[in-house]
């Protein structure tokens, strides 16, 4: 029989909705392979089996009465970033601080793929409240990659990109604010796409920087994040921030992208993100992407985006102070964790006593730097600064989409490092997301999709796409049509089965 | 600590400074719907029971402008005179405190939506003052926290402390003055008559409550002094807790009489918060703080700006009804009343009062008498404002109307007054449940008759002889009898027929 846990969701859904295997069918073998390997992944924070199995039975009863899937993924797992409302389903961020939380009310992404009938499986292990690039940053144990466990899932989702890798799932939700959805499917060989910032609707997403957050889809192939992708967006009330305009054709565009090669597309390399700090490995497959999207017909020319020099800096004076707004509410008062609580202490001090024993070293970290730079006389200079900045490097993105249909360059210098190796050196961490922070910085739309092994440690490397706002479809078209080049990938992952449950 | 033994004679407060004000004023709107959320706007109500996930600040909610209430913004700087930006921002300010539950109020910072107005006040003795406006811009209310314990009612040294969120959101406007500089003596005067113009305009627009009892509308009271002569403003205190216009005048005096003493006896005036003491007229220092509050302000980016168009504001310009002054100088003719008895309408508040009430139907002459007279006893008696009399005057006008008709006696149209003051309904349910219609049932009233003849048969020769006005005294007896249910115009006739005179 085949292995349920192998196949895309594409196929699965194929088979759900012939009536060949069953949603129960299928949950089940996901479930089954989570409690086979996550022991060891540590992807999932909290997995929901009664509510996985009773959305699969709604499913297969609809399916039985004769009524047509809700949506073409009807049926198919997911597993969901724990970032992410789910209504009577705790709900921790990865934080100690909402250890306990279960919200209630659904964010407006998990009631769009409630409503789509895709299963929940659980949800997924995150750097605390989004921030960090390696997983080790969550109050519950960091996730392992499969590839090789002794190192880093990427983050923060690397929760739900280590599920696709390890076949716990075939779709996931992430969420990207610096890179946190490209960044965990480069370092895992899977495909992880940032939407057009308001393409989809942030209610129900624990802010960290709301400016930057966005959702998107996470899966092993092009095609199966493009079903993903159009289930979760469109125009949300909720969300003042969420664009009023019409999803770009994202399917349409990764099944092209499937048939036909890329003769007329113009592709830039962005010149700026090569050299020092990028690992020759990594280097060079970029540079065989780039040499594959050439044979697909594209043209390829150099573009210079000179104010990328600078997304990291004004990104780390954005978010953080974003997030010493955002994560102000985490007050003991109302939800969450509660310490001190003893009668001999003023609400004040309970607050900052539960702030103190709730919150890790780099959430803490991140609130110090955001409260220094919103100060009274600092604010021009770092605050005002960094907009000023941004507004540049959105002239740059701007200018490049001008004389270029997407632009590329690696998702992150280097392959997954190791558990432990940048915990103590917060910047060598920042570094991770150099390429990735200027698309949600202007907030047009990227991709990562594999572009195969680094021949130096056999560890997988992300190619980046990036298309302009609402150009989403380009990089389907673009992701799809090199996927089908480049050949299959996950099938050369070390398997997991055997490993401590 | 200042006690009464602190205070500088008023008189000699004026010959050795200058007063400044500035008056800073919170409305909350009538909206049907909270600031930025569905939950209703209403005073009062179970504890936590107008509360979502958005006015609670549960993690990953979203706020959403609530249109009627930017219209009513736009509405109240139209009416102040004030230019309407073109295209402004809200802002956070960033704060910890228990009752407000994201630990920032989404209110508006460098980008108010209305600036740079006036508003002409009008003193007792006629003297118009015009008082600038620097801003008015939109914000949420907090939630309310009820201190148990202790012996203030205020949070240091309470046992613990309720907290109520059905007013967390509630939508807000703060009108903010230039400094009024140049009063002298008046100055008190000047900062009531300002708060009771905004009142009275606020109620004709029909935007606010404008409860100062119920906390719909709270003024904050600036004051410093500035040595006769002198041109730089001297250090100023804000004055809380002001709930009544007199309260207004009071603290404005009270902090004229205390600064002065305590700069003359070469001491200086702390920058704080005091709050306004009810039962003495002082105020009190509010706990002082060791540094000064820095709100990080920063543009809200849960929030897309707004950008009214002029077409809007200018449909919005032509929605402002009739204002309080323009009215009053129109009743002035229309009534041919003198300036004294226009001010004297006014200063007891009972101008516009009268004038609605003749808007809906009553005779001026008897609008006036019921409002100067006897509803004006009825606010003193229970110590309130006219205005805050728990009956309308279509109500007023109806009562008029009964009268007039002969279905009442002016005695039981004041004990329907009566009714409507005491919560029970509109006038004709007060008739109804009272039993106060007027006895026209001549068979019941000519027994009355016969019995007070017969009684004093003196009088009832009297009348025959052609004494027609000893009558009175027969219709006395009648009217007693009947406990004033007759009609006294009918009681005459009936005598007059029964004696056959």
């Amino acid at each position: 029989m085949t292995d349920l846990t192998r196949l895309t969701a594409g196929e699965l859904a194929a088979k759900i909705h012939g009536r060949e295997i069953t949603s129960v069918e299928a949950t089940q073998a996901h479930l089954g392979r989570i409690a086979e390997v996550d022991g060891d992944v540590n992807a999932f924070l909290h997995v929901d089996t009664e509510g996985a199995l009773a959305a699969a039975r709604k499913v297969d009863a609809d399916l039985a009465e004769g009524r047509e899937p809700a949506s073409p993924i009807a049926g198919v797992p997911l597993a969901l970033k724990d970032v992410l409302a789910t209504k009577g389903v705790p709900t921790t961020c990865g934080s100690k601080t909402l250890e306990n939380w279960i919200p209630p009310y659904d964010a407006t992404v998990t009631r769009k793929l409630r409503e789509a009938g895709v299963v929940i499986l659980g949800k997924t292990n995150m750097d605390e409240f989004a921030m960090g690039s390696s997983t080790e940053n969550s109050a519950f144990g960091p996730t392992r990659n499969p590839w090789d466990r002794d190192r880093i899932p990427g983050g923060s989702g690397g929760g739900s990109s280590a599920s696709l890798a390890a076949f716990e799932a075939p779709l996931a939700i992430g969420t990207d604010t610096g890179g946190s959805i490209r960044q965990p499917a480069s370092v895992t060989g899977t495909v992880g796409v940032k939407p057009t910032y308001g393409g989809v609707s942030r209610y129900g997403l624990v802010a960290f920087s709301s400016s930057l957050d966005q959702a998107g889809p996470c899966g092993r192939t092009v095609l199966d994040a493009a079903l993903l992708h159009e289930v979760i967006a469109g125009h949300d009330p909720m969300d003042s921030t969420s664009i009023d305009a019409p999803v770009p054709p994202v399917l349409l565009a990764a099944q092209a992208g499937y048939r036909a090669d890329l003769k007329g597309l113009k592709v830039g390399v962005v010149t700026e993100f090569t050299g020092e700090g990028y690992q020759p490995g990594v280097q060079r497959s970029f540079e065989a992407a780039v040499a594959q999207l050439k044979d697909l017909g594209a043209e390829v020319v150099e573009v210079s985006c000179p104010s990328f020099t600078y997304a990291l800096s004004a990104y780390y004076l954005i978010a953080p102070s974003e997030c010493s707004s955002n994560l102000a509410r985490f007050d003991a008062m109302r939800y969450g964790l509660r310490v001190s609580d003893d009668g001999s202490h003023s609400a004040e001090e309970v607050m900052s006593l539960t702030r103190e024993a709730g919150f890790g070293a780099e959430v803490k970290r991140r609130v110090m730097l955001g409260t220094y730079a919103l100060s009274s006389g600092y604010y021009d200079a770092y605050y005002g600064s960094a907009q000023k900045v941004r507004t540049l490097i959105t002239r740059d993105f701007t200018a490049a989409f001008e004389q270029v249909d997407v632009l590329v360059s690696p998702t992150t210098p280097t392959t997954a490092f190791k558990i432990g190796e940048r915990a103590d050196d917060p910047l060598a961490m920042y570094l991770a997301d150099l390429c990735t922070i200027p698309s949600n910085l202007a907030g047009n739309a990227a991709m990562s999709v594999p572009s195969g092994l680094s021949d130096e440690d056999g560890l997988p490397v992300g190619l980046q796409i990036m298309a302009p706002a609402l150009a989403d479809d380009r990089l389907y078209r673009v992701g799809a049509a090199y996927e089908v080049a480049r050949g299959p990938l996950l099938d050369r992952i070390p398997d997991l089965k055997g490993v401590s449950a | 600590m200042t006690t009464v033994a602190d205070l500088m004679d008023y008189a000699e407060v004026l010959e050795r400074f200058d007063p400044v004000l500035g008056l800073e004023v919170h409305v909350e709107l009538s909206t049907n719907t909270k600031m930025f959320c569905g939950c209703a706007n209403l005073f009062g109500g179970e504890p936590n029971t107008h509360v979502c996930p958005t006015c609670l600040g549960l993690p990953g909610s979203l706020p959403v402008v609530n249109g009627k209430a930017v219209e009513s913004a736009i509405r109240i700087g139209l009416a102040l005179n004030c230019e309407i930006a073109e295209w402004c921002r809200f802002a956070r300010k960033n704060y910890f405190y228990p009752d407000m539950p994201k630990n920032f109020q989404t209110s508006q910072y460098d980008e108010p939506i209305a600036f740079d107005g006036y508003l002409d006040v009008v003193l007792d003795d006629g003297e118009v003052v015009r008082v600038d406006i620097e801003r008015a811009h939109m914000e949420e209310d907090t939630g309310k926290s009820l201190h148990v314990g202790g012996a203030t009612g205020r949070i240091h040294g309470a046992e613990h402390s309720l907290l109520d969120y059905n007013r967390a959101g509630v939508p807000l406007i703060e009108i903010v003055t230039k400094p009024v500089v140049g009063m002298g003596e008046r100055a008190p005067e000047v900062a009531r008559a300002y708060v009771a113009a905004l009142r009275d305009l606020l109620r004709a627009m029909d935007v606010s409550d404008v409860r100062m009892d119920q906390g719909s509308l709270r003024c904050d009271a600036n004051v410093s002094l500035m040595p006769k002569g002198a041109s730089e403003f001297g250090t100023r205190t804000e004055t809380k807790n002001v709930n009544s216009l007199r309260s207004v005048e009071r603290a404005v005096r009270y902090e004229m009489s205390r600064q002065a003493a305590l700069l003359t006896a070469g001491g200086t005036v702390k920058q704080e918060t005091r709050h306004f003491q009810e039962a003495d007229g002082s105020t009190a220092a509010g706990r002082t703080k060791e540094t000064a509050e820095d709100y990080r302000y920063f543009p809200e980016p849960d929030l897309v700006p707004i950008a009214p168009t002029r077409e809007w504001v200018e449909q919005l310009r032509a929605t402002l009804p009739e204002l309080p002054w323009e009215r009053r100088k129109r009743i002035q003719q229309e009534w041919n009343l003198t300036d004294e008895e226009l001010r004297d309408l006014v200063n007891t508040g009972a101008a516009d009062l009268v004038a609605a009430t003749v808007d809906a139907g009553a005779e001026p002459g008897e609008a006036r008498s019921w409002w100067v007279q006897y509803l004006t006893q009825q606010a003193n008696t229970r110590e309130v404002e006219l205005s805050d009399l728990p009956i309308t005057p279509a109500q007023v006008a109806r009562v008029i109307e009964l009268v007039k008709s002969g279905e009442l006696t002016n005695k039981l149209a004041r004990e329907v007054v009566q009714g409507v003051l005491a919560g029970e309904g509109e006038p004709d349910e007060v008739v109804e449940k009272r039993g106060l219609k007027v006895v026209s049932d001549d068979s019941a009233l000519i027994t009355a008759v016969d019995e007070a003849l017969a009684a004093q048969p003196d009088i009832a020769d009297k009348i025959r002889g052609g004494k027609v006005q000893a009558a009175g005294a027969i219709v006395g007896a009648v009217m007693k009898a009947t406990k004033g249910a007759a009609d006294a115009k009918r009681v005459r006739e009936l005598i007059l027929e029964r004696v056959g005179a």
